[in-house]
């Protein structure tokens, strides 16, 4: 499983983690329909750092759901390395989040029952080859805080707990949905600053969902989302770091 | 300890007070399951080792006098082992200390060895020794109920004549493990003994040399227990046979196996009322927590942890409510069982009753609950263990609404809107809803139970001291006697009034079916002791025929206008076609009533009376006592203040303890199901409470939206709780009546009243201490989080 086949394309010499093929999503409500998303064709390339722009509704979040193995598409194909993530079993994708990826989400997800390190325990006692909670929590910096329960944090400290807690298993990509979309300017700088971290210290693909276009800056490419389709993806020619960007 | 099992541990912790009360619900159910059981194990296993041990006999026979040479026919019968015949006789003891009149049962044991069936287990002293005179070993109770010590003589009159015995031990035997006197249904052990006497002594002593009256045996194993009986009844007619019967219709042996009867039926239902609440609000509980938990269950999926670790995760808080439970319960119910084991000791007695548990009891116990707890959350669990990651992050949908019932048929105007928040929530879970009626309602029903067999029992003392049986002593004669005798009784000094009564004893066959009687005659314009029906009115005695109780109607399958056959086992033993009159519905079990003078007739033996009851003037029956035992026709007198006051003694001593169990069970469910009620009530609609706050409610206000929901609720459970009381009631007494005592269903209006409070008082506290909560609301806090 280890031993992915590479895919390479013409214009980049950079392994493909992520591909995407005419990707659907139709929710039923009731009598209605709901087209997420309506033929979604994307790569994404090992190590860089994507943010997935676009209003709320545009379907942002479905695709990365569905890149993370949380949701399945209605029709198209969804491959990560040799993963056919469109044809896998409930028991396997299972496998696949436990093995490869770290979600970091907008109201961060925490269990409020659980201390900081515990919160991260969570992860690193189901994971292959983890990291200490500790080095994990240091690493986002909240190595102070390791004993205190969600409820004695603040939002950005909470949020930051949740990288610690996506990254701890050394996954091979990070999926984060609006991670600042609860914070502050201030504490929303300190959690991207985390995540650009992990992102060249790790070398862990990053996927960043917001519909904060301010944030676009610190991404090597921007993949803007409207209706359920990608309208149109930026290169970026450097990237910003987080306390250079203003919102 | 994994991250995983701390969250489960500070989940059930932050939820302390909801899963407390399930646990006591299921401690209470394991309790009462396993109590009861113990107590059937340890009675069944001593039952069994007692029986065994003092080889106690299966088929029973008494008659008149059959001489020595026909226990050899009696032997010889095909599938008979062992054969015992001995003297038995009952006397008129004279106790100097008591009051009321006490009577013994003289048992013979074969001089100098012990017998071969029925064998004593001396407890203390020895047996009398062979030749000596006057010596007896009493039953063990009777020795201690009167603080009598070995080489204590006590005063009988045996045959007419006085005799001073003197007890060189004590002992307890396989066939008066209950001892009671002949007629009653509760022991008395200070005024009734068994006393075992040497056979050549007891023999000379009522002219029963070379003669028995009393015979019991075992049978062969694969020997027809109804065979044997046909044959020794052929053997002891000629000698005045009344009919050979097998054990399970022995006195105590029937008694204790009622009991058991009554254990195992007590043992298994009520506890599954209290498991089937557990898992009730297991379910109303667990369903709530999943649904606060969707968004950490969301990431624990999403970060790799199984559906089958999501499930094994909530399965297991719900495993840990039920061992606690199991746990808590199991202790619980040791105590209570062995506490129980002593109430029972003091009433069938066994030489060792040592408490047991056997260990598959309160495994049973748990497995079950654990079953049910598991049937009842399952969908919880699967559902939680199936909740698509990317949709446990969404919150969950506002739930439907519509108007109800109430405002569609135009009553809304009368409605405030808060009102109409309460009906419009009652009726949109209908389901939840219903079922917390339900839990209550069961509640109701568990205190009415309770407290309604007080008021049988006392309805039936009432009925039986005052209404049916006016007399103050009952005199049994020692052999029927004519008219006469009436008036001797009558002339005691203290007696106002005696009227006649005359026990027939007689085997009733209709069809295949029969039944063993003692056809009671009774005069027609009887004023002391009459038959009175179930509305207690006496039932006029028809100068012809038979009236037979509805049980033992019942149990012949005979209708009124059938005739039946009777055969006389007393007498000219006569054999008569006679008319069953009617069939009536009283408290008695097997009856028979005939007019005294019809009964005569049957008899022919002219104007006799076998017995008699006595009026008296009230000031000093002591003084009366003494008269009737001085004279040679009086076999027995039953005092009936003696008889009542002793079931009221043990009325309060029993009933009471089991009555304020019954309270603290039902006070517990009532507790558990509004207190969880009330949290997923608040859990599910604070942010809405918080909401109207915001707009201005007072928390009075927000208060009667959550608590008169459940106040609803709490009224809608009291009259269903009644009715499944009524009906728990009826399903217990069919355990408890039988061929021998019929009880009627007496509910009183105080027992209702009770159980209606009591769970509406527990019902309040438990709303009360939800409320707190309710005032203490962070506003703020609440309309922050998400949901």
């Amino acid at each position: 499983m280890e031993e992915e086949q590479v895919y390479v394309l013409a214009d980049d010499t950079r392994a493909v983690v992520f591909e995407a093929r005419g990707v659907t999503k139709v929710y039923h409500m009731g009598e209605v329909e709901v087209h997420a998303l309506r033929g979604v064709d994307l790569q994404l390339y090992e190590g860089e750092f994507v943010v997935l722009l676009g209003p709320s509704g545009s379907g942002k979040s479905t695709l990365l759901n569905i890149l993370g193995g949380l949701d399945t598409p209605s029709s198209g194909e969804v491959h990560y390395r040799d993963h056919d993530l469109s044809a896998a079993s409930e028991r396997e994708l299972t496998e696949y989040r436990r093995n490869h990826v770290g979600f970091i989400f907008q109201f961060y997800n925490l269990i409020p029952s659980l201390t900081a390190r515990e919160n991260v325990a969570l992860v690193t006692e189901i994971a292959k080859d983890p990291m200490t909670p500790e080095e994990a929590l240091a690493m986002v910096d909240l190595a102070d805080r390791m004993d205190h329960f969600p409820s004695q944090l603040s939002g950005g400290q909470q949020q930051r707990v949740a990288v610690a807690r996506a990254v701890a298993k050394r996954p091979e990509v990070l999926l984060c949905d609006e991670p600042t979309g609860a914070l502050d300017i201030t504490t929303g700088i300190k959690v991207l600053e985390a995540l650009e971290r992990v992102n060249v210290e790790l070398g862990t693909t990053t996927a960043v969902i917001t519909h904060n276009a301010a944030i676009a800056a610190m991404a090597n490419r921007v993949i803007h989302i409207a209706d359920g389709r990608i309208a149109r993806i930026d290169t970026n020619a450097g990237r910003k770091k987080p306390g250079e960007l203003e919102w | 300890m994994r991250a995983i099992n701390l969250k489960l541990l500070r989940d059930l912790w932050h939820m302390k007070g909801q899963a407390l009360a399930i646990v006591m619900i299921i401690a209470s159910g394991v309790a009462l399951c396993v109590t009861q059981l113990s107590a059937l194990e340890t009675l069944r296993h001593e039952r069994t080792s007692f029986y065994t041990e003092q080889r106690f006999a299966q088929v029973f026979a008494n008659c008149v006098r059959a001489p020595a040479h026909t226990v050899q026919d009696i032997r010889s019968i095909p599938g008979v082992d062992v054969v015992e015949a001995r003297v038995t006789l009952e006397v008129m003891l004279d106790l100097p200390l008591l009051r009321e009149p006490a009577t013994g049962r003289l048992v013979s044991i074969p001089d100098g060895r012990h017998s071969a069936l029925n064998d004593l287990d001396i407890r203390k002293g020895r047996m009398p020794e062979p030749g000596a005179s006057g010596e007896v070993v009493v039953i063990e109770m009777f020795a201690n109920a009167n603080g009598y010590k070995l080489g204590d003589t006590v005063d009988a009159v045996i045959n007419g004549r006085r005799r001073s015995l003197r007890m060189v031990g004590f002992a307890l035997s396989p066939e008066f493990v209950y001892s009671i006197p002949a007629g009653e249904m509760m022991p008395d052990d200070r005024r009734y003994a068994v006393m075992w006497m040497n056979q050549t002594e007891l023999a000379a002593a009522c002219d029963m040399v070379g003669a028995y009256n009393d015979v019991t045996l075992t049978l062969l194993p694969g020997a027809s227990e109804r065979e044997v009986i046909a044959r020794v009844d052929d053997i002891l007619r000629p000698y005045g046979g009344l009919g050979a019967y097998p054990r399970k219709d022995q006195v105590s042996d029937w008694f204790l196996n009622n009991e058991l009867t009554q254990l195992e039926t007590f043992g298994v239902f009520i506890p599954l009322i209290f498991i089937g609440v557990a898992a009730f609000l297991l379910n109303v509980v667990l369903s709530r927590v999943i649904a606060t938990q969707r968004d950490q269950v969301a990431a624990l999926k999403a970060f790799g942890y199984s559906n089958l670790q999501v499930g094994l995760h909530f399965a297991q808080l719900v495993g840990v409510i039920i061992l606690l439970g199991g746990i808590i319960g199991t202790l619980l119910g040791w105590w209570l069982g062995w506490l129980l084991v002593g109430i029972y000791g003091e009433y069938y007695h066994f030489p060792k009753l040592v408490y047991l548990m056997p260990p598959w009891v309160p495994v049973a116990a748990v497995l079950i609950t654990a079953v049910a707890g598991y049937a009842g959350t399952f969908g919880s669990v699967r559902r939680a263990a199936a909740l698509p990651p990317a949709e446990a992050m969404r919150p969950e949908a506002p739930p439907n609404y519509r108007a109800t019932i109430v405002e569609r048929i135009g009553l809304q105007r009368w409605l405030s809107q808060p009102t109409r928040m309460i009906l419009r929530n009652l009726e949109r879970k209908p389901f939840k809803s219903a079922l917390t009626v339900v839990g209550l309602a069961l509640a109701v029903s568990i205190l009415v139970m309770g407290t309604a067999f007080m008021d049988i029992f006392l309805h039936v003392i009432e009925v039986q001291s005052n209404v049916m049986h006016r007399e103050h002593l009952t005199v049994t004669l020692s052999y029927p006697r004519s008219r006469a005798a009436l008036h001797e009784l009558e002339s005691i000094p203290g007696v106002v009034y005696a009227e006649p009564t005359r026990a027939v004893p007689a085997t009733l066959r209709f069809r295949h079916r029969y039944r063993r009687v003692a056809i009671q005659g009774i005069e027609a314009d009887a004023q002391l002791s009459r038959v009175l029906n179930t509305d207690l009115e006496p039932i006029p005695m028809p100068q012809q025929g038979i009236l037979l109780s509805r049980v033992l109607g019942d149990a012949l399958e005979i209708r009124a206008g059938d005739e039946l056959t009777v055969e006389v086992l007393e007498g000219a033993r006569p054999v008569r076609r006679i008319a069953v009159v009617a069939l009536v519905d009283d408290f008695m079990g097997v009856a028979a009533y005939m007019d005294i003078h019809a009964l005569n007739q049957l008899m022919q033996e002219g104007d006799v009376i076998s017995g008699a009851n006595l009026l008296t003037d009230g000031r000093d029956e002591r003084a009366i006592n003494d008269e009737l035992r001085r004279r040679p026709m009086v076999g027995a007198v039953a005092s009936k203040a003696a008889i009542i006051g002793n079931l009221k003694k043990v009325i309060e001593e029993n009933l009471m303890v089991s009555l304020s169990i019954n309270i603290l069970f039902a006070v517990i469910i009532a507790f558990g199901v509004i207190y969880n009620a009330a949290r997923v009530s608040l859990s599910e609609r604070a942010r809405e409470l918080a909401s109207l706050r915001v707009l201005g409610l007072t928390r009075g206000e927000i208060s009667y939206i959550l608590l008169g929901e459940l106040a609803i609720l709490t009224i809608a459970a009291v009259p269903l709780g009644f009715l499944l009381g009524d009906l728990l009631v009826g399903v217990m007494l069919t355990t408890l009546n039988s061929e021998v005592m019929r009880f009627p269903k007496v509910i009183s209006d105080t027992t209702y009243a009770l159980a209606a409070s009591a769970v509406i008082v527990s019902a309040t506290i438990s709303g009360l201490l939800v409320r707190r909560r309710l005032d203490t609301l962070d506003l703020v806090e609440v309309l922050k989080s998400r949901e």
